[in-house]
């Protein structure tokens, strides 16, 4: 297996040390298939156990190890060496959150986030148990599905201007999120989310730049959510001026 | 330091935590639970299973065949009394979940959809394409926040039982972000932590999987039961050890050595359909399989690559279109991780590390012997799974044992006397030494990465897919050596904030502890069973050990073994059979 010395330079924060961020570069000799992960694993391994990061399943889903890769974000396991360029590699903490300590960020803005769009099937009655399943049809179901695959890796969070602007915007994996459970045709939750959902700091907010859906490594495509939602809640809106229903805007 | 009272602390937050903590919000709201977990709920290792879960569900199927298929993939070492609960149980807990919004994949009258899986008679796994622990993990998750009496304790890791008066009353953790040390003082506790692949070399299993939940157990006291039984799935892709799911063989695709052969008829197996036969050939028992590969390996018949020897999964004849729909997760790992789309291409598998069957000893209950101590999901040994468990039985094992889980933690904190509080904080005390102890710890000499590698390498040479006396005494007298040398590691960094270092560390001491019991307890079981084959005692020997093994922890020397009849209910030990001939 052919192998090539790749110069990583990482960013270090330690805040019980370090007054602000800084680089530090590791010569790692490489494999000709690595991720950037296992060379960041090397670095941990071998040349500096100080180093911190979070990571676990190394197939891309479990969305721990995203972060900054040449000023993207990534999944670092899923981002092979030999599709970089020649020349260093730059990593970074993935952009747009605090970092907590080297490439770990801090996450709680983005978990209050998923738990505010109320993520979960909402339903007037229960069906016990005893009935059995509800039915699905496969195209009931594809109506959804995409919108389920969302490893919850920030990626989006770290690319989306709009959350770069104003930290209160909700987001796109947690927009999507909802939107995920207004198309499951077994939920009746959609105007309790629609509070959420079109306030000020949801869908209204986004500007439509598609950043989210362009670095997604899970193709979920949260911008085309987002669009959907918006066009749901106008009609709403004109639903209801025209005095015929509709939920809430 | 802290204290955080509880009425039931939960140790990680995969789908066995996450569904007790379900069980115990519905059962009793007014109970408080504490859901700690050393990483984020969603990035638990149930995340990674593919191909499905099981539960009686299709007409022509049985309960009864159920319980078969699994009593005898267990090579008769289930107690059966478990199984029988676990097969009624699967059901109900599948339709749960589909009530909770888990996107089965569907038919196309709507009704659930189910795939053949190996080792079983008839079609019952559920699935939801192949990401089904994915969606089952994120679907709990999702719905766990529905419930405020749930509170998430995120990246916390937590070290030690406190044992009071001889009950388990609490766990002490260290906060990742802040490197405090926290006591939870609790009524009941439930274990849900996972299993200890990393102590292999080579895995499917996420790096987080390290033994510490078992550890844990086994050091305040509490038997490890049937530690020797270690599952390698015959599909995982060599390098990385990325999981293929079984659901690649139960959609249709074979195994094939460097002649192109189905091998897998020369073990008993066959006849090669061109079809998949459930039972028979590639759609057989997960711990037959990967001994097929030992055998082919031996006889010069696998293929060399770059990443070693491997064998051929060929999936072209499914065609794109149902890759696309059933196997879309498969398609993206294999293309991009060893370069072969399998539309096209013939894709390099080999034998790897899955599954712990052994776990902390537990009765049907998921109470382990300790009072107000619980455990359930791959950390736990009821036993369902005996010496072999059969594919998709964990993911609804998790579901039915940690639902039970969290159902008989709730009655033991309704009912447990008043908490023992000035031990308590003594044992907190004792719990926070330890750690505090690594951290002033002088460098002598030994390296945490080195010491894990020859902690891995030792117990591939002595707890493989076959096993023999000589070398499982080498393993058993290394892991002894590794633990003493354990001993002398140092921390390169004593920081607080987020210090991996130190996590990697614990978590090393925790599996060179678990490491200790597998060995130990393979080595005194003097036959071949499931996923336990000896290379000297070739043949199951029921007179003498139809029994589970149970470890005691003895400190730093090797653990004192004990053992405990296997339930038998209606099923009396049988040959088991596969292929043209299996019932």
């Amino acid at each position: 297996m052919t192998q090539r010395t790749v110069e990583l330079s990482i960013l270090r924060y330690r805040p019980e040390e370090d007054d602000k961020p800084w680089f530090q570069t590791y010569q790692v000799p490489c494999d000709e298939d690595w991720v950037v992960l296992d060379a960041i694993n090397y670095v941990k391994d071998h040349l500096d156990g100080s180093l911190s990061y979070r990571w676990s399943c190394h197939m891309a889903v479990c969305g721990s190890c995203s972060m900054m890769i040449n000023g993207d974000p990534a999944l670092s396991c899923k981002t092979f060496i030999r599709d970089l360029p020649e020349g260093p590699v730059r990593i970074e903490p993935l952009a747009n959150f605090p970092i907590e300590r080297d490439l770990v960020v801090v996450m709680d803005d983005f978990m209050e986030k998923l738990q505010r769009v109320k993520p979960y099937l909402i339903r007037s009655t229960e069906k016990p148990l005893e009935e059995g399943q509800h039915l699905q049809s496969p195209a009931e179901l594809k109506k959804f599905k995409q919108y389920t695959l969302c490893i919850n890796c920030a990626c989006c969070y770290s690319a989306c201007p709009q959350y770069a602007l104003i930290p209160e915007f909700i987001g796109p994996a947690a927009l999507t999120l909802a939107h995920r459970y207004n198309q499951d045709s077994r939920d009746q939750g959609r105007d309790e989310r629609e509070d959420v959902v079109a306030s000020n700091e949801g869908i209204w907010d986004c500007s439509f730049a598609g950043a989210c859906s362009d670095v997604c490594p899970k193709h979920v495509d949260p911008a085309s959510a987002v669009q959907q939602m918006k066009i749901a809640s106008t009609v709403d809106w004109f639903m209801r001026r025209l005095g015929l229903g509709g939920g809430k805007s | 330091m802290e204290t955080i009272k509880t009425d039931v602390a939960i140790i990680g937050a995969g789908g066995a935590g996450l569904r007790a903590a379900i069980a115990v919000a519905e059962s009793a709201p007014d109970l408080k639970v504490a859901l700690i977990s050393k990483v984020y709920p969603m990035r638990s290792h149930t995340v990674a299973a593919e191909g499905g879960a099981a539960g009686v569900i299709k007409q022509g199927d049985s309960l009864e065949d159920h319980f078969n298929d699994t009593v005898a993939g267990g090579d008769w070492l289930c107690d059966q009394d478990a199984v029988d609960l676990f097969i009624r149980q699967a059901p109900v807990e599948l339709t749960q979940l589909e009530h909770w919004g888990c996107p089965w994949s569907r038919e196309k009258n709507g009704h659930v959809a189910v795939r053949p899986f190996g080792g079983m008679k008839n079609e019952r796994t559920w699935f939801a394409a192949d990401k089904s622990g994915f969606h089952i993990l994120h679907t709990l998750f999702q719905t766990s926040l529905k419930y405020p009496s749930i509170e998430r304790y995120d990246e916390f890791y937590c070290t030690d039982l406190i044992v009071a008066d001889g009950v388990c009353q609490g766990v002490s953790a260290i906060e990742m972000r802040t490197g405090l040390m926290q006591l939870f003082q609790a009524r009941s506790v439930i274990i849900a932590a996972g299993g200890a692949g990393w102590m292999f070399p080579f895995t499917t299993n996420g790096a987080i999987k390290t033994a510490d939940g078992m550890a844990m157990a086994y050091r305040a006291g509490v038997p490890l039961k049937d530690m020797e039984f270690v599952q390698y799935h015959p599909t995982g892709l060599p390098g990385t050890g990325i999981l293929l799911t079984e659901g690649c063989r139960g959609e249709g695709g074979i195994l094939v050595n460097k002649d192109g052969y189905r091998y897998l008829q020369d073990y008993d197996l066959g006849p090669p359909d061109p079809w998949p036969r459930n039972k028979a050939m590639e759609l057989g028992p997960r711990d037959r399989l990967s001994q097929a590969f030992w055998h082919e390996q031996k006889k010069g018949r696998t293929v060399g690559s770059r990443w070693g020897d491997v064998v051929y999964l060929d999936m072209r004849h499914l065609g794109e279109k149902k890759i696309n729909e059933k196997l879309p997760l498969v398609r993206d790992l294999a293309a991009s991780y060893v370069g072969a789309d399998p539309v096209h291409e013939l894709v390099p598998v080999r034998p790897v590390v899955h599954y712990m069957m052994g776990g902390i000893h537990t009765n049907i209950d998921a109470a382990t012997p300790m009072p107000g101590l619980y455990a359930a999901g791959e950390c736990a040994c009821v036993s369902i799974n005996g010496a072999n468990r059969l594919g998709s039985n964990s993911l609804t094992e998790l579901l039915v044992f940690g639902k039970r889980a969290g159902e008989h933690a709730v009655e033991h904190a309704r009912s447990a006397a008043q908490p023992s509080e000035s031990e308590i904080r003594q044992k907190g005390e004792e719990a926070r030494k330890r750690v505090t102890d690594l951290f002033l710890r002088e460098d002598g000499g030994e390296n945490i990465t080195t010491i894990r590698k020859e902690m891995n390498e030792t117990m591939e040479s002595g707890a493989g897919i076959y096993r023999a006396e000589d070398s499982m005494r080498e393993t058993c007298d290394k892991v002894l050596e590794l633990r003493e040398r354990f001993s002398r590691v140092h921390l390169e960094d004593k920081s607080n904030v987020f210090n991996t270092n130190m996590l990697y560390t614990m978590e090393v001491g925790s599996m060179l502890e678990a490491a200790h019991a597998v060995a130990f307890s393979a080595i005194n079981r003097k036959e071949s069973r499931g996923s336990h084959q000896r290379l000297d005692y070739t043949a199951r020997d029921d007179g003498s050990f139809l029994k589970h093994s149970l470890a005691y922890y003895q400190g730093e020397v090797e653990p004192r073994m004990d053992y405990l009849d296997v339930v038998i209910t209606r099923s009396q030990p049988g040959q088991r059979v596969y292929g043209g001939s299996a019932k």
